[in-house]
């Protein structure tokens, strides 16, 4: 490890997510979760699973969250979206968090719905002035909207706009500047962008402000190849943490110090015992930086 | 057109070409980096309908049911990021869809998993007690008068084949040799505590039920039934009604119809 010398920058770790390893919460796990108490920091859920009215999720969600510190992590907003940011959505996430009083509230740089459509995939923007003043206009929207400060996680993209005119980091850096907002650092993306746009994710994480961020996020890729036949990453949350990723994660910790940390699966969903294997790792590498 | 115009109008129609103003670092065709973008929303888009839709998806073979969910995806794509409500107009493409027609009951199959979908995620509601209801019809001078509320999770479907027999036959391994489709169904569906219940009932019992829905007194209700089908069982149904939980509220005096 090259960077182990440097100063731990965290100072914004999340208000009340434990510097543990967390696990995404999926339906299928609700009784075994209930049942067996697992020992892990904490659980995300997705907001927009949860805007029911009633039934088995939000029963299960109301008795998990009694054990367990929660993270609201949200898909659906399209921050990065054109138009204005959806009020009716917004609305729906204030009364998720009146219920269900998270530790963390999270969303993406990026954007899905369009006009009436919501297309339903985390889609990439082009980084200009214009984009970024919108963004940020957005953010503040959030924050003074749900009354708390939000985390932004950084995108994995497979493509890139002739229209950018701001490295995907400067353009992240100045948000948080500007809005005061938390840096989630999704880890995967980072590697998935960084190989897909033949950057070095080490030069990529160190032109972020590291200092921001308050939770990470570790999932696992599928890979394909574009016209070159170049390896392109695709960030399917649908396997195991990479190797690759895992270092870099090692690396980002002796950074930042034990940031709350999440294992993200949410395709060929394996049985809770694997995901908590993934987490009881995560916490072992969390144990290496703590004080 | 912005650029968001365009990107979205490109992810959605399968033909239409990568948009542009779009590079790829290592100069490889960005049409092959687009096309990542445009597979996650269909195939995301595709996977929630075949989650919420999964006898539908059997009836017709998971070949068949992705390539006319790709069809109703590009024609109803989702208007709201709640995914849970997203394909609530896959019946009624279904019925117009021609190449489905070889499966006369399809369309009906989706009514009744989307039905299960909506009661699965229906308001709380608390139920009256059992005896409680049954003693207060007992003490009730004028039934025809009383207006039953019933649970939110509640819905009845009505269909020319046997939509809730073969809807059952594919909850379990095998034996669909015995099905017989080819007569009609009343459907009811529910959520008793967590778990959504699907019961076969009579036209007479759609009816009254759906007229009570609509806030109409029970003697109202009973005649709607008794137009439906003679053959009406109001004992039977009302059981069926009081001990799944599904009444919520007696009110015993004569008020007016929302």
């Amino acid at each position: 490890m090259t960077l182990s010398s440097l100063p731990a920058v965290s100072q914004a770790q999340a208000p009340g997510l434990p510097g543990r390893a967390g696990l995404g919460l999926k339906h299928e796990h609700f009784i075994e979760v209930l049942e067996t108490s697992p020992d892990i920091g904490f659980f995300e859920v997705h907001a927009e699973n949860y805007m029911v009215a009633g039934g088995p999720f939000h029963h299960y969600l109301g008795l998990i969250r009694e054990q367990y510190p929660l993270s609201l992590h949200g898909v659906g907003l399209s921050i990065g979206g054109e138009g204005r940011l959806d009020r009716a959505h917004l609305a729906r996430l204030s009364t998720l968090i009146e219920r269900y009083q998270p530790h963390s509230f999270s969303e993406h740089l990026a954007w899905s719905s369009h006009g009436p459509v919501f297309l339903n995939d985390l889609l990439p923007l082009a980084y200009d002035s214009a984009t970024l003043q919108r963004v940020c206009e957005h953010i503040d929207q959030v924050q003074s909207t749900l009354k708390r400060p939000m985390l932004l996680e950084n995108p994995s993209t497979y493509l890139q706009f002739q229209r950018s005119t701001l490295d995907e980091t400067d353009f992240i850096s100045e948000i948080i500047r500007r809005t005061g907002c938390g840096l989630l650092l999704d880890v995967n993306n980072v590697y998935v962008s960084c190989i897909n746009h033949q950057r070095d994710p080490q030069s990529y994480l160190d032109a972020l402000p590291l200092h921001a961020v308050s939770e990470i996020h570790l999932a696992g890729f599928a890979e394909d190849t574009d016209s070159l036949g170049d390896r392109l990453l695709i960030d399917d949350h649908g396997a195991p943490i990479d190797n690759a990723v895992w270092q870099l994660y090692e690396k980002v910790l002796a950074q930042v110090g034990p940031v709350p940390t999440l294992i993200e699966r949410d395709n060929q969903l394996p049985a809770f015992s694997v995901l908590l294997a993934e987490a009881q790792q995560a916490e072992r590498y969390l144990a290496q930086v703590s004080p | 057109m912005s650029l968001q115009d365009d990107f979205a109008a490109a992810l959605l129609a399968p033909e239409q070409a990568c948009p542009d103003g779009l590079f790829s670092s290592n100069g490889a065709d960005p049409a092959s980096r687009f096309a990542v973008y445009r597979n996650n929303v269909h195939s995301s888009l595709i996977n929630a309908l075949a989650a919420a839709y999964p006898v539908t998806l059997q009836l017709v073979g998971e070949a068949f049911f992705r390539a006319m969910a790709s069809l109703y995806v590009q024609a109803h794509p989702p208007t709201s990021p709640v995914m849970s409500e997203y394909g609530g107009a896959l019946a009624e493409f279904i019925q117009g869809f021609e190449p489905a027609q070889s499966v006369p009951y399809l369309a009906d199959i989706a009514r009744l998993e989307r039905l299960r979908v909506r009661a699965y995620h229906a308001a709380d509601c608390q139920a009256l007690d059992q005896q409680a209801v049954l003693l207060a019809l007992q003490g009730q001078a004028d039934l025809g008068t009383l207006r039953l509320q019933l649970q939110p999770s509640l819905a009845t479907l009505n269909s020319p084949y046997a939509v809730v027999a073969v809807w059952a036959v594919h909850q379990t391994e095998g034996g669909l040799a015995t099905l017989n489709p080819w007569h009609p169904q009343g459907a009811l569906v529910l959520r008793q505590g967590l778990e959504v219940k699907v019961f076969a009932i009579d036209p007479g019992s759609v009816a009254f039920i759906n007229s009570l829905a609509h806030g109409n007194a029970l003697g109202t209700a009973v005649e709607h039934a008794l137009e439906a089908s003679t053959e009406f069982d109001l004992h039977q149904c009302l059981t069926l009604l009081i001990s799944h939980n599904t009444l919520t509220h007696l009110h015993l005096e004569q008020k007016v119809s929302p």
